[in-house]
């Protein structure tokens, strides 16, 4: 068993940001998408830390922090999108959702 | 994989180390996987405990790293407040089938995972290219990614954007107020 490297980690933050991309692009539940939002900033955090650990540096953790905060007023300004959506609507499918459009 | 003579010669921490990581490695990407496929992940409630299983994960990843202050902040915040803000509003609509929406699969969204696909490709040979330096040692002392070390570089060298992270989580609760309300 070969010892843990930075390398591991930045593929396992790769793969995680590619599962966000493909649940983005894919799935049409407007819940499920911001959910892959959330997943995509959790991939980035963790090249953070893993960066921040290789320099012995604190201050990837303070990115971190942030981009922490910046998820929760994001969850909290979507989740209301979508409850006011839904309300219009009758539907959470981001496909339905075309009001722009015309 | 492992064996005894190995676990000699790099002594037993790597080993229990690349353990734990591989576990922990693993769950987070299943979990991740479960939250958007659509056997597992048809239902939202489904794909939000999944999600909070993927973020228990992330924080034993980032113990794994030594960044402790992250590790508590990502249960407290993340798997606590941003989830539990998710099931609710999931059980509020209490969604039927039909309001859900069905999955289609157009040729465009295959075209689209095929992109990613190459692009990670990409990212991964690029990665192969490069040579990242090992991890640097941190010690035990708590100079490393404990609440005192990261406080300080937070209230010292990052004070401005700390406070306009305050105006920020000001705006989005006005914001999310104004949206969810029925009547402004």
């Amino acid at each position: 068993m070969t010892p843990i490297t930075p390398d591991h980690y930045i593929i396992l933050a790769a793969v995680l940001f590619m599962i966000g991309v493909v649940g983005v692009l894919t799935r049409r539940n407007a819940l499920v998408l911001l959910m892959s939002v959330e997943l995509m900033l959790n991939a980035a955090n963790l090249t953070f830390l893993t960066f921040s650990r290789v320099h012995g540096d604190n201050q990837g953790h303070v990115m971190v922090f942030f981009i922490i905060a910046v998820a929760a007023a994001e969850a909290a300004v979507g989740l209301a999108i979508i409850l006011s959506v839904f309300r219009h609507k009758r539907s959470v499918n981001v496909d339905e959702v075309t009001a722009m459009k015309r | 994989m492992w064996s005894w003579d190995d676990a000699q010669r790099m002594g037993a921490e790597p080993v229990i180390e690349a353990i734990v990581f591989w576990v922990l490695a693993g769950g987070a990407v299943l979990s991740a996987l479960a939250v958007i496929v659509p056997p597992f992940g048809k239902s939202p409630v489904h794909g939000a405990m999944a999600l909070v299983a993927c973020f228990f994960c992330l924080a034993g990843l980032y113990v794994l790293l030594a960044a402790h202050l992250m590790a508590a902040l990502q249960v407290i915040v993340y798997a606590g407040a941003i989830m539990v803000l998710f099931t609710f509003v999931i059980m509020l609509l209490n969604l039927s089938d039909a309001e859900m929406g069905h999955p289609k699969y157009t040729v465009a969204k295959g075209v689209g995972v095929l992109v990613i696909s190459f692009v990670f490709s990409k990212m991964l040979r690029v990665l192969g290219d490069t040579d990242v330096p090992g991890f640097s040692a941190v010690g035990d002392s708590g100079a490393y990614g404990g609440v005192k070390a990261v406080g300080n570089i937070l209230l010292r060298d990052f004070l401005i954007p700390f406070e306009l992270v305050s105006i920020l989580l000001l705006v989005a609760i006005i914001g999310a107020l104004v949206l969810a309300k029925k009547r402004v």
